[in-house]
């Protein structure tokens, strides 16, 4: 897929909550076809504190309006710059970028999304993609306590919702793995992203249980377009980049 | 219409504007955004006798105007450059130039021997800088004697252009781009990153799995160009200068602090366009300050 590099204008800035904000971009020209799971490597801006991009995935397109979501959580200088940028703003991203997320074989495969914290943000989209593909996902996801579930409405739209938080202010209490739905079900595919420990259990669960699942990393990266070699991870193939191996990996490959 | 051709010895660049190893991977990397072949010369990625895997993750950290890097030449061995990569790049018109690393001198010279046979690699670089691997690497651009041994070992059977990519952690730059020219270097490019280290106060641990990596980006120009300028008024042969370059006025205060030509690193991870707009760049500035050719601002730096 061709990559480019494209000026994005932002239309709207949702604050979710007070770490997360929806960022919704539209382009003048059509977006190129973004596969599920790929990312897009932002533009902060020019200042020494935010000098290199930041990679985001792809939270969903909308086709119909040509617009492009990220879901971004502000951990550092870049992310709270991007959040408090204000609609009408030009926005520079490289795109797209990285793998996706694979299909499964069967339409009448049990399959499960499983998403914690902003890792959340490639799930609707994948989401998206397999409802609209005639599959029949459903979505486990995971949060600290209710003020950080996000965009479950948007969810919904695609599948039926099952929440973990670890205060039991929503859904179950404890984490995702915690989550009855592995007792009283059994998968085909899981696909899961979220933070390193939340994938290694869910990763965990797979393997023991002879589960086809992918994960998509979040590895901190320099170029993301396979350059500069800072973004590895160590797979059954080496060390290799998860911005063009990846994000999404084989829970099978990783040597986690 | 201005000339921007540059000649580093044999090595003829059809304008100044190279690619610094390790941040413009083998090209392709780089070809859905520009035409590659309009960059001076392409320098890959650094290449060892034997496959390397680098260092454990995390090896990158962005900081003030810059990022702390420590991959530790990962690289699929000059067997697999030979095999797979170099038929891919014989069609790019521009110079592919090979940076060769090694832990031992030996490791240099075989490296620099199988890269002799290659049509299309009028040159390599040869990289005694290398603040993050533990053995070889820097050590051999450190010393003057260290310095002198392995390029005089590897001009013994490289017969191409030889470049020698010096190392900015040392106390008089000058002495050991001397040593280097004695040694039989056709050009000295500068300067590889500056070691340095980044810690995570929160967690007191170090960002880095290496702890210490190498400094890139604007955050080092100003300590580069004192550099490039000191190198070129100690030594004869032409030098490349290369550290923190973003845009084209960049480009041209190396130029005019001596250099014959630049790479450009660490801004290609910004802007994957960025080597291009300097191109372009630097020919806008040669028209607007009435030169017919790039060769003109080498060294051209007036006094107050």
């Amino acid at each position: 897929m061709k990559k480019l590099i494209l000026d994005l204008i932002l239309k709207k800035n949702i604050r979710l909550n007070e770490q997360v904000h929806l960022l919704i971009f539209s382009s003048e020209q059509s977006l190129p076809k973004i596969l599920p799971g790929q990312f897009v490597q932002v533009k902060i801006d020019d200042s020494p504190a935010t000098f290199l991009r930041r990679p985001f995935s792809v939270n969903f397109v909308d086709g119909e309006n040509n617009e492009l979501w990220l879901l971004i959580q502000i951990v550092g200088a870049g992310t709270l710059k991007l959040s408090e940028t204000s609609p009408g703003a030009s926005v520079n991203m490289i795109l797209p970028l990285g793998n996706s997320f694979t299909f499964p074989d069967k339409k009448d495969e049990k399959i499960l999304l499983v998403g914690g914290g902003s890792g959340i943000a490639p799930l609707l989209f994948w989401g998206s993609c397999l409802r609209k593909a005639d599959f029949n996902p459903e979505f486990l996801i995971g949060a600290r306590s209710r003020a950080y579930l996000v965009e479950l409405k948007e969810f919904e739209k695609y599948g039926k919702v099952f929440i973990t938080t670890e205060d039991g202010s929503e859904g179950e209490k404890g984490f995702v793995t915690d989550h009855s739905i592995f007792k009283e079900r059994k998968f085909d595919r899981i696909y899961s992203c979220g933070p390193t420990p939340m994938m290694k259990a869910v990763g965990a669960y797979a393997i023991k249980n002879n589960t086809f699942c992918e994960v998509s990393l979040e590895n901190t990266m320099g170029c993301g377009i396979g350059a500069c070699l800072c973004c590895v991870t160590d797979t059954t193939a080496g060390r290799v980049c998860v911005c063009t191996e990846g994000t999404v990996f084989n829970i099978a490959k990783l040597k986690w | 219409m201005v000339d921007l051709k540059v000649d580093i010895g044999k090595l003829h660049l059809k304008n100044p504007v190279m690619t610094a190893s390790g941040t413009f991977g083998y090209g392709m990397e780089y070809s859905d955004f520009i035409d590659i072949s309009r960059i001076g010369g392409i320098i890959v990625k650094g290449t060892t006798l034997r496959k390397r895997e680098g260092n454990p993750y995390p090896r990158m950290k962005e900081t003030a105007s810059g990022m702390l890097n420590a991959v530790g030449l990962q690289n699929k061995g000059i067997d697999y450059f030979i095999e797979h990569i170099y038929p891919q790049l014989t069609n790019v018109d521009t110079n592919i130039i090979v940076n060769v690393s090694g832990s031992t001198i030996d490791e240099y010279v075989k490296t620099a021997e199988k890269l002799n046979y290659l049509e299309k690699i009028p040159a390599i670089e040869l990289n005694i800088s290398c603040p993050n691997v533990k053995e070889g690497g820097m050590l051999f651009g450190t010393s003057c004697t260290a310095a002198n041994e392995v390029v005089d070992k590897v001009r013994r059977v490289y017969k191409n252009v030889l470049i020698v990519k010096l190392s900015p952690n040392v106390t008089d730059i000058s002495e050991i781009a001397k040593a280097v020219e004695d040694a039989g270097a056709d050009a000295i490019s500068l300067i590889n990153t500056v070691l340095g280290m980044a810690i995570d106060a929160e967690t007191r641990k170090p960002c880095l799995s290496t702890v210490t990596g190498g400094l890139s980006g604007p955050a080092i120009k100003p300590l580069a160009l004192r550099m490039v300028w000191e190198t070129a008024r100690a030594v004869k042969i032409p030098v490349i200068g290369m550290g923190g370059i973003m845009n084209a006025a960049d480009a041209i205060e190396f130029m005019l602090a001596g250099a014959s030509a630049v790479e450009v690193g660490t801004a290609n991870f910004i802007d994957p366009t960025v080597t291009i707009k300097i191109i372009e760049g630097i020919e806008d500035y040669l028209c607007r300050h009435g030169f017919s050719s790039v060769s003109e601002i080498v060294g051209a730096l007036e006094t107050l």
